[in-house]
């Protein structure tokens, strides 16, 4: 079987001349889980970008054996759902339901099948009690939630997740790490969480300057980095 | 807060919440025209409106008191006026000020307390405001609070920063804090917006937007605005008669 | 300066309702044309950005303060058409949730602010705009902004008959004047610190200069400065005007005549007649504005 994701050294620069990646080489089997470790500023964030097609740089990426470019981008962005950091960003629409049936409208789906498919995502992310309220209102566990549910309504085979536990508390992300295992997707999930990333991936990748610079286990890489933070005792 | 309020007074589920927007978009231009285009007997045509206006907010089940003082917020502006033309030797004139204007916007405030603000831009939408207009709107309301949550933090700290000095130099460090806070606002607000737009494009936006529901107008509807704005002109040509 | 319901008569409403119409479906069309759907957002975001900057208080003098308008802002960053279609979601807003502004005005504060005011703004930035005069421009946009606003409001309200006597006209265009200079130095003051964190954001001017915008915004601005001269020659309001110069009667007699026994008694003031007559003058301009408006 091909991989889902095979990405072959991609470089992107920003127009203010940020260089943001600088040969990254990547591929995600089906079934499998990753955790995208690294500091701020590493990439993380502008690799997420390339794999729908929203930024493209030079390299080749391809999704579910397609080729992304702006040609291919409608088809690919059905095979990966991107969830956002922020998800006030994501949740642009005026209530919750109108929200996540947004995707299920713009594949084509008559007004009724993508409200009766949006509620079915909201149920399956628990999230079906506010499908009438407005996402302002609600709190930050429910929108990433909601968010989520946006993302389940449009039927990828791939869910990308933007640092999803920033603004959770403890047992919100204990919740999400559930949701999250029971979606049988395969998953790339950038964080900063190292239980959570323990939880929940089978592999993780780390990102320094733009490049990949470590893979293995989640023990091995944040052993490796020295990343997962370690109050020192006093001498 | 106060659109917090009005959005929860718009979900409510009484016979006034559920008449179509375009019914009560109607409704309220001809309440609206009734009231700005009368010149005599104002005392009895605004007594005989008010008293609609309250059957109208009791029929919606919102909160007379509440309802009653967001409408004055209008007063502030109109007493100025009001004031001046009373020193200026029409009172009558002050006094017609300070009723058109509560009266209208107690109307307003009934209408978009009983609609969801979003219905009330799709029904524009229905009778020919421009979409991509009330688009923006919608955008525009979604992403208020947001924004207004952020431009709280950067006024503390602009305080912050300009507080340390004091007087007239102050004055022009404070200028200046505040206008780069404004700037990071301004920064950041574009940036949400290219964020949106990625958070769109990902969903697979089209270019246009595909409405999840479109309001039905219907027999109810046009019952509910030919009853009140015949009543309404009936009223006024009825005080103009007997008065 | 959001005129509410109830202060203009009802022929300043009406022509100022018939005048916004079909030029806020113009520069909607204007705004949308280059079809780019990153548009919405970014338009809706920076209406919710200036709604938010009335937050943030800018010192003026002593004890007082002023804040952000925006009309002459938005028009530098994204061109005079985007920044009119803003303004407009921006008065609809004030006028529906907030209660700022009037409905039946509303065409009028869409006409002073968001067309107007807009227009006034970006001349002096689209006349000298790139040399080194940019700064004194943006200063010059945003001062004239605001001031074509307030005296187009102004003009309104004394044309609608409020009493305006001559010591409070002296005193509000005095504070006109202060508050348009303050607007003029809190953009100049905005786009300077923009320009720090963010240089390059602000848009050129478009290449191909057209007589026909600058003409346009002077258009505006000399009916504002000229309403409020004419407002002023006829304190008591047009209706009163109307009434000496015997316009009123000569159309009351016209509309009655058809019905001279009850025209006493149920047409005293002859409004059904006017009122319908507006409303079909109203319905013309509707119609012509959903033929100029609709696209899709
Ligand atoms: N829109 C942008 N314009 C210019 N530079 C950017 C932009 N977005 C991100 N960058 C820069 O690109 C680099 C990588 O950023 P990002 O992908 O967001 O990292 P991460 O998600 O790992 O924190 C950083 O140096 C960042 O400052
Ligand atoms: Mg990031």
């Amino acid at each position: 079987m091909p991989p889902l994701i095979l990405v072959n050294q991609l470089r992107y620069r920003y127009d203010d001349g940020t260089v943001a990646l600088n040969g990254v080489d990547f591929r995600l089997e089906a079934g499998e889980t990753v955790a995208l470790l690294g500091e701020n500023g590493s990439g993380k964030t502008t690799f997420a970008l390339h794999l729908n097609g929203l930024l493209t740089g030079d390299g080749s990426v391809e999704v579910c054996g397609i080729a992304v470019n702006a040609r291919n981008a409608a088809i690919v962005r059905r095979k990966i759902g991107l969830v956002f950091q922020d998800s006030e960003s994501q949740l642009f629409m005026p209530t919750v339901l109108e929200d996540v049936a947004f995707g299920p409208l713009n594949q084509g789906l008559s007004p009724s099948k993508a409200a009766e498919v949006a509620l079915t995502a909201l149920e399956q992310v628990g999230m079906a009690d506010v499908a009438g309220k407005a996402p302002y209102h609600l709190s930050a566990g429910q929108k990433k939630r909601v968010a989520i549910a946006g993302i389940l309504a449009t039927n990828p085979e791939i869910l990308v997740l933007d640092e999803p536990t920033t603004f959770l508390d403890p047992p919100g992300q204990r919740a999400l790490a559930g949701l999250l295992a029971g979606l049988p997707q395969a998953k790339i999930l950038i964080t900063h969480d190292i239980p959570f990333a323990r939880a929940t991936c089978t592999r993780a990748v780390f990102f320094r300057r733009g490049m990949i610079q470590q893979e293995g286990s989640v023990e091995e890489v944040t052993a490796r980095q020295g990343w997962e933070f370690r109050p020192r005792r006093a001498e | 807060m106060h659109h917090v309020t009005l959005d929860q007074w718009s979900r409510g589920g009484s016979a006034l919440h559920r008449r179509d927007p375009r019914a009560k978009i109607a409704t309220l231009i001809g309440f609206l025209v009734v009231l700005g285009t009368a010149h005599r007997d104002l005392a009895w045509l605004g007594a005989a409106l008010f008293a609609i206006l309250l059957a109208g907010l009791w029929s919606a089940r919102l909160p007379l008191g509440p309802a009653l003082a967001r409408a004055g917020a209008v007063l502030p502006f109109t007493a100025v006026f009001a004031g001046i033309s009373w020193l200026a030797g029409d009172p009558a004139r002050g006094a017609a000020l300070v009723m058109k204007s509560y009266l209208s916007a107690l109307a307003v405030l009934l209408v978009v307390s009983t609609t969801p603000l979003p219905l009330l831009l799709r029904g524009m939408e229905m009778t020919g405001a421009p979409r991509f207009l009330l688009m923006v709107a919608q955008f525009l309301y979604r992403y208020l609070f947001v924004i207004s949550e952020e431009a709280q933090h950067m006024r503390k700290a602009a305080a912050a920063r300009g507080a340390t000095v004091q007087g007239m130099a102050g004055n022009s460090a404070r200028f200046k804090a505040a206008a780069g806070a404004l700037a990071v606002l301004f920064a950041r607000s574009y940036a949400r917006a290219e964020d949106i737009h990625r958070a769109m494009l990902s969903r697979g936006f089209p270019g246009y937007f595909r409405p999840l529901s479109a309001p039905q107008f219907g027999r109810a509807d046009s019952l509910f605005v030919t009853f009140l704005v015949i009543s309404l002109i009936v009223i006024r040509i009825f005080i103009e008669k007997v008065a | 300066m959001h005129i509410p319901d109830g202060f203009l008569s009802t022929p300043v409403w009406a022509v100022m309702d018939a005048a916004a119409a079909p030029a806020v479906g113009y520069v909607v069309r204007k705004a949308q044309r280059g079809f780019d759907d990153a548009k919405v957002p970014l338009l809706g975001v920076m209406g919710a950005f200036v709604f938010a900057a009335q937050m943030i208080n800018f010192p003026v003098g002593v004890g007082t303060s002023g804040h952000l308008v925006g009309g002459a802002l938005l028009a530098c960053m994204l061109g005079p058409a985007a920044a009119s279609v803003v303004m407009c979601a921006i008065l609809a807003i004030q006028a529906l949730v907030f209660q700022d502004g009037g409905i039946l005005a509303l065409g009028a504060n869409v006409f002073n602010m968001a067309i107007a005011g807009v227009l006034a703004g970006y001349l002096p930035y689209h006349l000298w705009g790139r040399g080194r005069g940019r700064r004194a421009a943006i200063f010059a946009g945003g001062t004239l902004s605001l001031l074509t606003s307030a005296m187009l409001a102004l003009a309104e309200l004394m044309i609608s008959g409020v009493r305006m006597p001559g010591p409070v006209l002296g005193v509000s265009l005095a504070l006109f004047v202060v508050s348009a200079l303050v607007e003029g130095a809190i953009t100049v003051a905005v786009v300077a610190a923009l320009e720090r964190i963010q240089p390059g954001v602000l848009r050129a001017p478009s290449a191909g200069r057209s007589p026909a915008f600058a003409a346009l915004a002077l258009v505006a601005i000399l009916l504002a400065a000229g309403g409020v001269v004419f407002a002023s020659t006829a304190p008591d309001g047009i209706e009163r005007l109307a009434m000496q110069t015997g316009i009123a009667s000569h159309a009351r007699t016209l509309i009655a005549t058809p019905l001279k026994d009850y025209q006493a008694s149920w047409l005293g003031s002859g409004w059904p007649a006017q009122a319908a007559a507006g409303i079909a003058g109203l319905g013309l301009v509707y119609g012509a504005c959903l033929m100029i408006g609709r696209k899709r």
